[in-house]
């Protein structure tokens, strides 16, 4: 860790400066994040009167639940498909405004403004747009293609729908990313490829792409963040994990069973997998910082 | 550009109006829908163009009580996100920027213990540690209180780092010649570290006031009483009727006001907003 070569002297003047830091740590973060691996390990009864000790029973029975199996397959889908719909637009964007340079600055501002709308109104936004009776996508669906949408009991709609919403929330973060990347790809070396007879696709291939990895990995895990723990409050806004727990992501389902129904020890179980897992792609995303950040 | 393709140019052009259509479409609707009758809403699709009962919804929704579904006027909802916003925003900023001021110009014991114990709230997102949260919370009983809404939000692990970032770059020079003047620590901080790190304050503000106005799990967690309501937390409660059709109208305009602060802020403090977003994210 880095340090100033002159420093002050004081000793005790460190530990009141940082003092509320960790009172609020301790209190909010480390406490809770304690009792969430110590209840994992007890089961109450059903009226929460006593608890007795289960070792890794709730852990072991979580993944011989149907359900909760179920959930993990659910995340998955859910995942990939916003990362890869929400990166993707974005990339197309940037890959756009990059060509331009009198509008760039307009479209920008046009393009990011979605980052400020809260993931639970964008939520509220696309569940009125495809509200099955009066919204305007299922009227489009119906009347073009045929289609008979309906999230409210169509798993795959539900899906969609969620999906669509939790991507949209992300494309003006990533674009920002994505323009910022490409305008640290030297000019001179697409130049030369140019004038080597390479066409703009050929260009985007084996240049600008390589070339942006380093952002795309970084926006990829933080996309991955996002829509395992942020989308929370679009899948609460919509669909609450149904019809038929088709939406019922990991977080969410957290949430279900122990904040709904007061299944503590599962719940906190299910916690303590989720807090491993943020645990894993911090330190994957850490690791990529110290790499690129030069002093 | 490397060269002149005309062909490409109107292509990119077609694909950023095409992407601002997109991105603006489902806000477009709540605007036009929030200045429909609620009976716009019954059958047919939702319209499209304008209607005449504006200021009719958005009065309604300040007034409260028209609509079943509210029982607090929006204005206390939006004043509650506000004091939220606000708060967790300075908040944040103070308590991160005394933490990176100890970690970089101090060294005493337990110093990289205290790092990796704010390192460690960099991975726990609220959402994941729900229920030992709440009854952390209920213990203390700071249910229903604006210590309990932003209080425990307070602590952050990104802010601190970027401030940690701001210090190391700052020259050692700078606090050599104030101790040679006779500077303590405090007024070193005061006269000169906070001055040279002003942007990335105002910077960092912006994104946070964003941050703090779209919590939607914590004020749910939290308040079962209505005058603490937020106004992003709120829409739900209005959307969810069980025995009647949502009055849209009135959700929608709700909608638009739940938005618009967070999105005026970036619109007006772009270049702000673009140079905190990059750095917190370092």
């Amino acid at each position: 860790m880095q340090t100033k070569r002159t420093i002050f002297g004081n000793q005790g003047l460190p530990y009141l400066l940082l003092a509320p830091q960790l009172i609020i740590t301790g209190i909010f973060f480390l406490w809770p994040a304690a009792q969430a691996v110590y209840m994992s390990f007890l089961r109450e009864d059903a009226f929460g009167l006593s608890s007795t000790f289960v070792g890794w029973r709730n852990y072991a029975r979580l993944f011989e639940n149907e359900e909760y199996l179920d959930s993990i397959n659910v995340t998955i889908v859910f995942s990939i498909s916003t990362v890869v719909l929400a990166l993707g637009t974005s990339l197309l964007l940037a890959l756009a405004v990059d060509r331009m340079i009198r509008t760039a600055r307009g479209y920008t501002t046009l393009l990011v403004w979605p980052y400020a709308v809260a993931p639970a109104v964008a939520g509220i936004l696309w569940w009125f747009i495809f509200n099955p009776t009066i919204g305007i996508m299922p009227y489009i669906l119906e009347n073009l293609f045929g289609y008979d949408w309906n999230h409210l009991l169509d798993p795959d709609d539900a899906m969609i729908l969620v999906v669509i919403a939790s991507a949209w929330k992300q494309i003006s973060y990533n674009f920002l990313f994505f323009v910022a990347g490409l305008q640290s790809i030297p000019a001179s070396l697409r130049e030369a490829a140019a004038i080597d007879g390479a066409g703009p696709f050929k260009r985007f291939w084996s240049i600008t792409l390589p070339l942006l990895s380093p952002t795309t990995f970084f926006l990829l895990v933080v996309n991955v963040v996002f829509t395992l723990f942020e989308t929370f409050a679009v899948i609460d806004a919509t669909t609450e994990g149904g019809p038929a727990q088709a939406t019922n992501i990991l977080v969410y389902k957290v949430f279900q069973d122990g904040y709904v129904g007061l299944n503590f020890g599962s719940s906190s179980a299910q916690s303590v997998i989720l807090m491993g897992l943020v645990v894993i792609l911090t330190f994957i995303q850490f690791r990529f910082v110290e790499r690129r950040v030069t002093y | 550009m490397v060269e002149n393709q005309r062909w490409l140019d109107i292509l990119a052009h077609a694909v950023l109006i095409l992407g601002v259509l997109i991105v603006a479409f489902p806000v477009y609707v709540a605007v036009i829908a929030s200045t429909h009758e609620p009976s716009a809403f019954i059958q047919g699709t939702i319209p499209l163009l304008p209607g005449a009962n504006a200021v009719e919804t958005y009065a309604g929704v300040f007034r409260g009580g028209v609509a079943s579904q509210m029982s607090v006027p929006i204005g206390v909802m939006l004043m509650n996100s506000m004091i939220m916003a606000l708060s967790i925003a300075v908040g944040k900023i103070v308590i991160s920027i005394l933490s990176a001021f100890a970690i970089v110009y101090f060294r005493f014991p337990f110093r990289a213990l205290a790092f990796w114990l704010i390192f460690i709230t960099l991975m726990l997102p609220v959402e994941v540690r729900i229920v030992p949260t709440f009854q952390v919370i209920s213990t203390l009983g700071m249910l229903n209180s604006y210590s309990g809404l932003t209080v425990p939000l307070m602590a952050s692990a990104t802010a601190t780092f970027l401030f940690r970032q701001v210090f190391l770059t700052i020259p050692d020079e700078m606090l050599e010649a104030a101790r040679i003047d006779g500077a303590g620590p405090m007024k070193f901080f005061k006269d000169i570290l906070l001055p040279m790190s002003r942007t990335n304050i105002a910077a960092l503000f912006v994104i946070l006031f964003i941050f703090g106005w779209n919590q939607y799990l914590w004020p749910i967690l939290v308040t079962t009483d209505d005058s603490y309501q937020t106004i992003v937390a709120g829409i739900k409660r209005m959307a969810d009727v069980v025995d009647s059709e949502p009055l849209w109208n009135s959700i929608m305009s709700v909608t638009v006001l739940a938005m618009l602060p967070p999105v005026l802020v970036v619109i007006f403090m772009q270049r702000l907003f673009v140079r905190g977003l990059v750095e917190s994210e370092k």
